[in-house]
């Protein structure tokens, strides 16, 4: 289990390692050929080593833009996740790194592109100023080539009366360089977090920008403007000595005049593959589109969140799995997604959702939630769902005592997992190693606790009448309350029941305190292996990984918390 | 789509253009290119422009987040009041500095975006938004004491409850004159 866990921690530094691996060995590899390359020699007679600059660079983009289309491809990655065997179980969870992944290739993009702009910007000024009238020698004499009828070029630039900008504009590769810079910088300044916090419908639509983008790279080598000499110029020429006696290459049999031919584009291989893929996925997420979503029920809960049972046929779930939700009344092209809320053991599948932006808003008023009158089943919008996606949280059950900690609407994972828990006992199978479960969920107002407050309470029942009383403790904090809650709750201090959930468990007021409460588990259970799942703000997840680090004891077989790191 | 605030991308393409003229500028300058003064240009114009987009506007609806450090810039943006402000003078202003760049290749990406950026600083002022700066919360010091104006004006030792109900108005007077404490009977101290 502990090996499992340290290579499971470490894979995320293991991937980001060997991404860094791949692109260095690219970059050097490519730049020591086009700086060595003896084909390459009277090109770097004009152009010097930008010229090797400008092709590792390009190397490494083809590499990133192949990458950077698969973290996004989701069905593609439950596929993967689904059949390969070193898949499954904990492997599977590295898998929902996807968009930092992503994000990280993308800035990959961003610096290689830089490189080979101001590569290729050194690359024109010097192929201008090898047709300058004052140019001489060997650059003036390799600019002149192609000038004759059986003769080809090396200088794509054959005159000196345009400037640079012109020649750049009347080739292929500018023109679709230029698009492919912009269409880059368009979808990087429109994915920044403050736009996509504040207007997600513009970072998403402005992302399908990447369509002009692809396109333009497959064509943008078309120019064949990167010129080496043939292998058959190279046998009759030998460069090492001619390149001395450039004034006799057409009189001299020695060195007859060398012949060049441009590279053929090659970014199209590269990518050709992850764009299918693509593609692929696309028309799989419009085909789940047209699968038919049935809503059973709606519930509107306070906190102004919206429960939604669905059916769907063959919809297998895991607890702790994902699904992304698209209302085509509200908005066409978006897909969001929310953790399932349900069991698999029911046979629907259920989400809450909380009005926190634009389409979630939209979605809780089409709904009917926002105090209208309720509307009646057929007359809800229509619903298409994609998923589930996402590793599943059953690691919880082969810990044998697992911390689980929730904040607000973080909760979701945790209720279909409890849920679970609750048929698992309902059909009296043992959970396989899970002895001792904690659960904390820390909330802001006590509205939020109503969400789950009847699935708590059947839990407590069903726990005690199997006996298993002890296997699950929880603790409900409220965090926020008014003078008139306070009030309220004083009064009622000494009643058996909780006034504000109704439970035997007594509601803690304030945030907890995670010294105490980890000094006691671990007082409880001191030589165990302890697992800790949060799903929260970024914040308390540091605190909470410094806690575990703090009371696992030094001792290997003493007490050890396992902090599992994700977004669920 | 509704409610984006189209001031916002045209800021960060802006800001993303300065930098991208600042560049190419220290590329054709570097590199001695020919006309190689437009690239000088460059970098002074993206100065410019990344030290006028750097301060974040407030947006109408939320919050917003500040970029880092961005309060002092604040304070000169607003210094040129409807300048700064509206969005029109905005477009215009990017549009010009973006021509002189548009001579240079090395520049050429930064004038395609920055003109970009200005057609939705165009779009954006059509649609009536304007910049407005983010100021920081003035701290509320607690009044101590401040809605104490005057002392009390029948403090213990008070009189039993009968000689209380019949205060006479000279007493009253007396009592509320906001001079020395007169008591309603005398009062002796007995030290023994």
């Amino acid at each position: 289990m502990t090996v499992c866990w340290i290579l499971n921690e470490s894979m995320s530094t293991v991937v980001v390692l060997s991404w860094l691996a791949v692109n260095f060995y690219l970059f050097i590899d490519t730049f020591c050929w086009y700086a060595e390359e003896e084909a390459f020699f009277y090109t770097r007679v004009i152009l010097g080593s930008t010229l090797a600059w400008a092709r590792a660079s390009a190397v490494c983009l083809n590499f990133n833009c192949m990458l950077i289309l698969l973290p996004v491809s989701r069905n593609f990655i439950s596929l993967v996740r689904g059949t390969s065997m070193c898949c499954r179980g904990p492997w599977g969870r590295h898998l929902d790194k996807n968009l930092k992944f992503h994000k990280l290739v993308a800035y990959g993009i961003a610096v290689n592109a830089v490189i080979h702009i101001v590569a290729h910007l050194f690359n024109m000024e010097r192929y201008h100023l090898g047709q300058a009238k004052d140019a001489e020698g060997l650059l003036a004499a390799l600019s002149k080539l192609g000038n004759a009828p059986n003769e080809s070029y090396l200088n794509p630039v054959r005159t000196s009366s345009t400037s640079t900008t012109t020649e750049l504009l009347m080739t292929i590769s500018g023109i679709t360089g230029l698009v492919i810079s912009l269409a880059l910088i368009l979808i990087m300044t429109s994915s920044t977090e403050f736009i996509r916090r504040t207007s997600y419908e513009l970072f998403w639509y402005a992302h399908h920008i990447f369509i002009f983008f692809f396109i333009s790279l497959a064509i943008h080598g078309g120019g064949r403007i990167v010129r080496g000499q043939t292998p058959e110029s190279l046998r009759l020429h030998n460069v090492t000595f001619c390149r001395e006696h450039y004034a006799e290459w057409e009189a001299a049999a020695l060195c007859p005049v060398p012949q060049f031919s441009g590279k053929e584009p090659s970014a199209w291989k590269w990518v050709l593959g992850p764009v299918v893929l693509y593609a692929c996925e696309r028309i799989i997420r419009s085909w789940r589109f047209q699968q038919e979503v049935v809503i059973t029920k709606v519930v509107s809960h306070p906190s102004a969140v919206l429960e939604l049972h669905m059916k769907k046929r063959d919809f297998k779930m895991a607890p702790g799995q994902y699904i992304f939700i698209q209302c085509p009344s509200i908005s066409p092209l978006e897909w969001h997604p929310f953790t399932l809320t349900s069991a698999p053991q029911e046979d629907f599948f259920s989400v809450h959702i909380r009005a926190s932006g634009d389409w979630t808003e939209a979605l809780l008023k089409a709904f009917g939630a926002e105090g209208q009158a309720p509307r009646e089943l057929c007359n809800m919008p229509r619903l298409a769902v994609d998923g589930p996606f996402g590793g599943s949280l059953t690691d919880v059950f082969h810990y044998p005592v697992s911390v689980c900690i929730a904040t607000g609407i973080g909760v979701t994972p945790f209720a279909s997992l409890l849920k679970s828990m609750w048929y698992k006992c309902c059909e009296s199978q043992s959970l396989p190693e899970l002895s001792k479960m904690y659960f904390y969920w820390i909330c802001r107002d006590a509205g939020a606790f109503e969400w789950f407050a009847d699935l708590l309470l059947s839990l407590e029942t069903r726990m005690s009448e199997q006996g298993k009383a002890d296997l699950l403790s929880y603790h409900l904090f409220l965090t926020g309350w008014d003078e008139n809650q306070a009030i309220h709750i004083a009064l009622h201090w000494d009643e058996s029941l909780d006034v504000i959930t109704g439970l035997k468990q007594k509601t803690f007021y304030g945030r907890p305190n995670w010294n105490d409460e980890f000094k006691q588990i671990a007082y409880n259970h001191p030589s165990s292996s302890i697992g800790v799942f949060f799903c929260g703000p970024k914040a308390m997840s540091k605190t909470l990984q410094k806690m575990c680090r703090l009371y696992s004891s030094a001792d290997p077989r003493g007490v050890h918390f396992y902090y599992n790191k994700e977004n669920f | 789509m509704g409610q984006i605030e189209w001031a916002m991308w045209a800021n960060e393409q802006a800001l993303a253009s300065g930098l991208i003229l600042i560049t190419g500028g220290i590329v054709a300058t570097a590199g001695r290119f020919t006309q190689w003064y437009f690239g000088a240009y460059s970098i002074a114009a993206g100065v410019l422009i990344c030290l006028l987009e750097y301060p974040r506007g407030k947006r109408k609806k939320g919050s917003t987040m500040e970029r880092c450090g961005q309060k002092y810039l604040t304070t000169v943006v607003k210094l040129f009041g409807p300048l700064t402000r509206n969005y029109y003078v905005r477009a215009v202003l990017h549009f010009l500095l973006s021509v002189p760049a548009g001579f240079l290749l090395a520049t050429i990406l930064g004038t395609v975006c920055l003109v970009i950026a200005s057609v939705i600083y165009l779009l954006a002022a059509i649609r009536g938004e304007q910049w407005t700066p983010i100021e920081p919360k003035p701290k509320e010091r607690p009044q101590v004491g401040g809605t104490i104006k005057q002392p009390p004006t029948n403090p213990p030792p008070r009189p039993p409850a009968e000689v209380r109900k019949k205060p006479s108005v000279e007493e009253e007077e007396a009592a509320t004159a906001g001079g020395p404490q007169v008591n309603p009977i005398p009062v002796t101290d007995e030290v023994v």
